[in-house]
């Protein structure tokens, strides 16, 4: 049992957790993820590494409720335990082996949106601790789901934070940011966006325009996530990847977003029943013409 | 003296059932009918059988004590060879090993040999023959990667030796592709493959689960910080190929491996499990060996119509003679001398059918069946709406990145001795699916029990 020490609800359903896990805490890094599994009856869900404590033995997962099994996760307290937790699987982050430097002359912009904020903290995080300042754009539908922004401002160069409503700080989309920066005079050598895939697809549409060599991380459902089942499989550049094990972050100018977004609605009607009966209990009868009910 | 006559049937859940079912299909011998089959065996003073068996069972000398009804001893002479006989009695291609060369089988059926190992093994459990440990420990630790066939067998006798034994599974549960591939239909997870893994437990064996060598330890930790005085490397062949023809991205195609692991390891046939699965209406099921066989009797459970495709003809089906007769009669149909060349996809992204091309069988290849050649203009499309990929998988090259000094060869399978496991780097051993690609589960034991004397003898040095 890998027991819970602290659960925090960071904005509306989204959530932070430090888990007990030294082996996890002690091996993993920047751009890795997780699998959780709550308990005998639950699904193996990934999780981006969003911060680690080696000495501690922890690690921190940030996640937002979308489904079933991440409801179940929210329900879970400080003092409770997930029956599996796995990793680091996947790659470190590509540019972590490179010479350091080398890498404090690239000029390097991260655009988070969302609950992707989480994972691009450990990266920007690992710079910091490494003497190199990068640019940070953090976007958010609304005030209340910008997360993790008091942590980011310490590890950041310069930070920008926008909603698409403008209920805080800059209005519009993370992309408009990009653009204005650039606009500005700002000169880019690499760019990490990540967050949904609409967004990651938009800002390497944009980049690519520019000319920034851009990196993504993708979130494709997961069975195993190691390299086992096949369902993590992506085009990337014609090819066929398995996220879980070639990724999970890939060089955004060449992923088939489009493919990617079309694979990631492969279980929605029945995950969705799934959901309705977590959240009804016993009192869901079908009957709304939305679900089928319970056959 | 044996008396001549048939093999005793041995019972089956009625097809028609079953088919809507994950009970076990086979029910397996009483002890009557265990007796009576058993009476067949001519206690060949040469037994052939024992020579097909990989593991070289003492079959008659067991078979001998169902007759005289000490089931206890018969568990006794098999366990000396076998440490998982009632997985082997149920999965084991019998026909053309130990079964295979029985004998009676010239003339007539062969002793059924499998069943009544299996008959041996359940009646073991069911009176609580337990194993015992060892009572001399040797002061030594050795590291497991992987608890399927082989990683059992090899910690399973290293124990029995006398040492500090390991176990580091990467998934959450131990059994490799016993749990997470054979269907429980086949193969009863519960009853069969847990009380295996608690037997290797109860030798003294510890197992951690969600270990992934390679990304959470390295064996040069395992060796250099963590004390292992060895390792052996039973990682199995898990990862799948597609085939790369058009439409294979679409939602519902997938990997035998994923559908298996969702239906077998999660669980997804159950209600009260979270994990989901895509049922499919009609089911294409691409190949045509065990996990073919396995991947279509579980959509056919799901409660799909399912057809198998597969490119070469009846004879050829490297699946177990009786996995393909279970499979016709719970209804599944074939398509042989069949194969894909598109799947079809509508404008949602989803599978609508798969396009498909006749083959006749030419000259032999270098396997030595004879190679499928397409016939040209005789293409034709099955309406499906999922597409099962069963076109076999090779080792996962996780470990082998990670460990300098290890050697594979191009088809990333690890290189080591078959007498003893050892590999290209010191105190490395290897055996089962990681070294020979997918085979089977008597093969994988049998690598486990030849690298864990390999072991002995290395650290006895
Ligand atoms: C490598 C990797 C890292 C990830 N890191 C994080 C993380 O740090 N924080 C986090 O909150 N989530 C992360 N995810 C996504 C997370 O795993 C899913 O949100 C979760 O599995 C959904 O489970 P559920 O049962 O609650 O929802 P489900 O019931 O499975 O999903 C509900 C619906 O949401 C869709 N869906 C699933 N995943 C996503 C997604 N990522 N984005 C949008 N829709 C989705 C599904 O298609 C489904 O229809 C990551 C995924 C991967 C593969
Ligand atoms: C669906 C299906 C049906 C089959 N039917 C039959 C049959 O009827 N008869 C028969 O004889 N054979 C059958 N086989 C083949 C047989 O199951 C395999 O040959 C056998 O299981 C191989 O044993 P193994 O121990 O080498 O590997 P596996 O059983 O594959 O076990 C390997 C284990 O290692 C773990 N692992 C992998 N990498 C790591 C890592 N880096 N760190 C830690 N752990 C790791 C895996 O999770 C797994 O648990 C079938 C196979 C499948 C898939
Ligand atoms: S282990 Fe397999 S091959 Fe050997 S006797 Fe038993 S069934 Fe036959
Ligand atoms: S070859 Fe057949 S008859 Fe002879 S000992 Fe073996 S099982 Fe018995
Ligand atoms: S999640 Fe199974 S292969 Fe990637």
């Amino acid at each position: 049992m890998y027991k819970i020490l602290k659960a925090e609800l960071l904005a509306d359903k989204i959530y932070l957790m430090d888990v007990e896990a030294p082996r996890v805490a002690k091996s993993c890094q920047p751009g890795q993820f997780v699998i959780v599994k709550i308990d005998d009856a639950g699904e193996r869900i990934p999780l981006t590494i969003c911060d680690y404590d080696a000495e501690a033995g922890t690690v921190t997962i940030v996640f937002q409720c979308v489904g079933e099994s991440t409801y179940r996760m929210a329900d879970l307290k400080a003092g409770d335990a997930f029956e599996d937790f796995t990793g680091p699987l996947g790659c470190p982050s590509e540019w972590i082996n490179e010479d350091i430097e080398e890498l404090k002359k690239k000029k390097m912009l991260f655009v988070a949106g969302g609950v992707g904020t989480a994972p691009v903290y450990p990266q920007v995080k690992w710079l910091h601790d490494h003497g190199i300042d990068a640019d940070v754009i953090i976007g958010a539908k609304t005030k209340d789901l910008i997360i993790l922004e008091k942590e980011m401002e310490a590890v950041a160069g310069n930070l920008y934070v926008t909603t698409d409503d403008g209920s805080y700080k800059h209005k519009g989309m993370v992309t408009s940011v990009v653009e204005e920066l650039v606009e500005a005079g700002k000169q880019y050598d690499q760019c990490i966006a990540i967050g949904p895939v609409i967004m990651m697809k938009f800002t390497c549409l944009l980049t690519k325009k520019l000319g920034i060599p851009t990196i993504v991380s993708m979130n494709p459902i997961m069975v195993d996530g190691t390299g086992m089942c096949g369902a993590c499989r992506l085009t990337v550049g014609g090819e066929v990847k398995f996220a879980c094990v070639d990724g999970p972050e890939f060089d955004g100018h060449l992923v088939d977003f489009d493919q990617a977004m079309k694979r990631q609605q492969m279980y929605k009607t029945e995950e969705g029943r799934a959901l309705l009966r977590y959240q009804e209990g016993k009192t869901h009868h079908g009957g709304c013409g939305m679900c089928g009910g319970d056959e | 003296m044996a008396v001549k006559r048939d093999r005793v049937p041995v019972r089956e859940q009625d097809p028609k059932v079953r088919a809507t079912n994950f009970e076990e299909v086979c029910l397996g011998y009483n002890e009557e009918e265990a007796v009576a089959e058993a009476e067949r065996c001519l206690n060949c003073k040469k037994p052939m059988c024992v020579s097909g068996c990989p593991v070289n069972i003492n079959i008659p000398a067991f078979i001998e004590q169902v007759k005289n009804r000490d089931f206890e001893k018969a568990a006794q002479i098999i366990a000396e060879s076998s440490s998982l006989p009632a997985v082997c009695g149920r999965v084991c291609p019998q026909e053309t090993q130990c079964e295979g060369k029985c004998i009676l089988g010239i003339k007539g059926e062969p002793v059924a040999i499998g069943k009544l190992e299996r008959f041996v093994a359940d009646w073991a459990r069911e009176h609580n023959i337990e194993p015992v440990p060892a009572k001399e420990k040797k002061g030594k630790k050795v590291a497991v990667i992987g608890s399927g066939p082989a990683g059992l067998t090899c910690a399973g006798d290293l124990a029995k030796m006398g040492y500090d034994v390991k176990i580091f599974e990467a998934l959450h549960q131990a059994g490799g592709v016993l749990v997470y591939g054979i269907p429980e239909f086949r193969l009863p997870k519960d009853e069969v493959v847990a009380h295996e893994v608690e037997n290797v437990k109860k030798l003294g064996v510890e197992i951690e689960t969600n270990v992934i060598v390679g990304k959470t330890v390295t064996i040069d930790e395992l060796l250099n910080e963590e004390g292992f005085d060895a390792v052996f490397i039973g990682s199995g062949a898990g990862l799948p190929k597609f085939m790369g023809i058009p439409g294979e991205q679409a939602n519902g195609v997938f990997s035998a491996n994923e559908f298996l692991t969702r239906n077998n390891l999660m669980k997804a046939f159950r209600e009260d499990h979270d994990t989901p699965i895509y049922r499919g209406r009609k089911v294409a099921v691409v190949g045509g060996g065990n996990v073919a066989m396995d991947a279509a009797r579980t959509a056919l459970r799901l409660g799909a119509e399912t057809h198998i495709v597969y490119r070469r003809s009846e004879a050829e089906l490297p699946a177990r003679v009786e996995e393909v007769h279970h499979a016709k009669e719970e209804g599944i149909n074939f398509h042989l001398l069949t194969n894909p060349t598109e799947i079809l996809v509508d404008d949602n992204g989803w599978v609508k059918g798969i396009r498909c091309i006749k083959m006749e069988l030419g000259e032999p290849d270098a396997s030595g069946r004879r190679r499928p050649i397409a016939v040209p203009g005789s293409e034709y499309e099955i309406e499906v709406d999922a597409v099962i990929m069963s076109l076999g998988t090779s080792p996962n090259p996780l470990i082998s990145s990670t460990t300098e000094g290890l050697e594979v060869n191009k088809w990333k399978c690890i290189v080591a001795d078959e007498n003893n496991g050892a590999t290209t780097k010191e105190g490395v051993y290897a055996g089962g699916d990681a070294v020979t690609g997918a085979a089977t589960v008597i093969l994988a034991m049998g690598a486990g029990k030849a690298a864990a004397a390999g072991i002995d003898e290395y650290l006895s040095k």
